[in-house]
Order: structure tokens, then sequence, then C-alpha cells
């Protein structure tokens, strides 16, 4: 085969990229390409077996049988949401292993939001409503990405998001129709969740590095600000339907664009807790290292077991 | 810590009769936690009525630069096709 530079190979996978077609794990890529998708899938999977701690804090907790069993079942979902991203992941060249070990030893990013803490039973409706919400908004656009595994991951993630979503929402609605209490437990958790809701569509375009490589690659089909106001749209009619009010003071709908205006995102709080300085970050990062460190055991007579069956079935 | 579980890969069937598909990969010690985790991982809401897990080092594949030599003894036999065949006035529909 003759040999061909760097640079036609990248213009090949520039424009099989443009014609539309879907790169597997196999194809050439750039290393750029390569590096950037396994930064952005190991940061999702590291987020979905984070994001299980704000909601598993409820679990004993939840108010009935009913909610309880529903709860169990969303976070085991994120688990699996975790696994079949990191498989994913594992695709590009990255071991399971160098990923949880980039986790634990803070390397690694995850998103933002669950470093907030939950205090009330209005915060499991909240996260389900707004964090999954949001959720649903990024990871149907990352479904039509360029990369097979990543969008394969994320079409069946999509479609577990809506019992999420639908099941958050259920929460906050009931303690709409409920005492005083009750409502205003709900519009606490409304104004503290919904901020931190909108920064997890990342930066403002006008300051968001990796956003241009992203879209011509097609791993990013919309930007930041399209999605974040795409979530809006869709969002505060959600609100004002069970009657929660949107904590932003500039929040108008714009008739012409049909779409909503809305005020600036703090983000310098967004960068802080990025950085580290979240409310929860310590307590997310320590509460993933003691449960690697108190599984090991099982880790390792899983290994064990298997390891003395193999020999037995040799000698057989 | 201590050394990764092999990866396996896992295909499944969603109702019989249909055909097995490569759903993804999980870590397992061995064959029995392997289905298992499959079935947890891929089959949570009756996605599948029957689950294969193959050692994913136990897969040959076809590599992405064989596409244009490997394949290529079919482009040219089109009279492998139906409708390379002329059958003037006759229903075969």
């Amino acid at each position: 085969m003759q040999a061909i530079s760097e640079q036609e190979r990248e213009a090949q996978f520039q424009a099989k990229i443009d014609r539309g077609e879907i790169i597997e794990a196999k194809d050439w890529m750039p290393e750029r390409y390569r590096k950037q998708l396994i930064r952005m899938m190991s940061q999702h999977a590291h987020s979905e077996v984070v994001g299980m701690l704000p909601e598993g804090n409820w679990i004993t907790r939840a108010p009935s049988l009913r909610r309880k069993a529903v709860l169990l079942a969303k976070v085991q979902d994120e688990g699996g949401h975790g696994l079949y991203i990191y498989c994913g992941t594992e695709t590009l060249g990255i071991s399971r292993e160098q990923m949880l070990d980039d986790l634990l030893s803070g390397k690694a990013k995850y998103s933002s939001i669950f470093n907030y803490p939950t205090l009330t039973w209005a915060d499991i409706g909240a996260i389900g409503w707004l964090v999954d919400g949001a959720a649903i908004i990024n990871q149907t656009a990352l479904a039509k990405c360029s990369y097979g595994p990543y969008a394969r991951a994320m079409v069946r993630i999509c479609k577990e998001e809506n019992f999420h979503h639908k099941q958050g929402y259920e929460i906050l609605a009931t303690l709409m129709r409920g005492t005083a209490e009750q409502k205003a437990m709900a519009q606490d958790a409304m104004n503290r969740w919904w901020w931190p809701s909108l920064m997890m569509f990342g930066p403002s375009d006008a300051n968001s590095p990796n956003s241009d490589e992203l879209m011509r690659w097609k791993v990013k089909r919309y930007s930041n600000d399209e999605l974040r106001t795409r979530f809006v749209d869709r969002t505060v009619p959600q609100a004002e339907n069970i009657g929660l009010k949107v904590p932003d003071a500039d929040l108008k709908y714009n008739e012409q664009t049909r779409s909503y205006e809305f005020g600036e995102i703090n983000w310098e709080e967004f960068f802080n807790v990025i950085k580290g300085n979240g409310i929860c970050n310590k307590e997310r990062l320590m509460a993933r290292k003691k449960a690697h460190a108190e599984g090991a055991w099982v880790r390792e007579a899983a290994e064990a077991y298997a390891k003395k069956k193999a020999t037995k079935n040799a000698a057989a | 810590m201590s050394s990764q579980w092999p990866l396996w890969e896992v295909f499944t069937q969603k109702r019989s009769g249909l055909p097995f598909e490569h759903a993804g990969s999980v870590h397992a010690p061995d064959k029995e936690l392997a289905l298992q985790n499959a079935r947890d991982v891929y089959s949570r809401r009756n996605e599948a009525t029957c689950i294969w897990v193959v050692p994913s080092e136990m897969i040959v594949s076809s590599t992405p630069d064989d596409m244009g030599s490997f394949f290529e003894p079919s482009n040219d036999k089109i009279y492998r096709h139906p409708n390379f065949y002329k059958t003037p006035g006759a229903n075969f529909e």
C-alpha cells in the first residue's frame, strides 16, 4: 500500500465526517480526536458514577416504598450508564483501571453539578427533573456524534433518562399539591438547582476553547448556548405548570425568537466548583475511594474463585 | 491495586427469532459473572431474552484497511443479484 502523509489522512478523516459517516474503534483517527473523546467520554462516565452519590443519600429516607423502589432503580441505572460509557471509552485504547485511577486520584473531572448537596427530599425531585432534564438535552445531541461507540451508548442512555426525568417531576408536582411547607421545600430545591443545572451545558460559546474543533469533528452537534436555551425553553413551561417560580429576575419570553432570554450565569461559581472548591468535592471523592477500597475483597475473592475453578477444570 | 478483570463482549437477542446484536462489553473474572454482569448492565428492562458473552480477545475482526481488497471479490459479481436477469413479460412480484 502507498504511504500517505499524516495531513492526507487527516483530510480523508475530515471528509469522511463531512459526509456524515461514523467513526468506529478500529478506524484511523487523529490522535487529538482520540484524546478529546477519551477526555469527554471518561468525564461523562465518571459523572454517572459520582452522580449516584447525591441521590444514594436519600434511598434510606425515601418517603414511601414506591419512592424507594424508584430511587433504587434510578441509582442503579446511573451505575449502568457509567458502565456503558466506560466500555465505549475503552474502545479508544484506555483501560478501565486507568480511568478509575484518574478519577480516584482527582486527576479526572466529572460534572460539577454533583458537587452540590442534596439537603431535602425535594432535591431528589429537582435532580431528576432539572439535572436529568439537562442531561437528556446534552445526550440526545451526543447520540448523533461522529464516534459510533459513544453515540450508541447515548441512544441506550436517553431511553432510560426519560424515566428519571419524569419521576423527578412527579416528586415536585406532588409536593406542589401539598402543604405550604411542602411547597416551600419544592421551591427551595428549585432555587438551589436551577442555576447549577444551566451550568451543566458548560461555559458560554465565547469562552469554550474546545468547541470549534469538536463541532468540526461532529463530536458536538450544537453549541453549549444553543443547548442551554433549548433546556430553558423546554423547562420553564413545566415549572409554571406546577406553580414553581424560576429564580431568575431577568427571565422573559421573546415573542420574535419564540425563546426565553435569561440572566447571566455566575461563571465564577462555575469555575470555582470545577477547580474543586464546591461544597461536596472532597466528600464525593472520599466516598468513591472508600467504596473502591471496601469493595477490594469482593474483587479479589471473585478472581480467586475464577482461578480455582479454572485449575480444577484443567485438572479434570 | 489488583489486576483488571478480563473484558467480554455482550450480544443480546431481543426476542426469539431475531438475530443477536452487539450490546457492549463488561469486565468479569469468569463466564458466570460475565453473564450476570451482562444481564445487569444490558437488560434491566427486558431488552434481552437471551445473552451471549464472548471473551473479547477471542474475537477476530477484519480491519478498516482491508476494506478495499478484502471485500473486493464480491464487487464485480453483479450476477449474484436478481436484478441482473432479464425476464420480459414474466411476473416475479
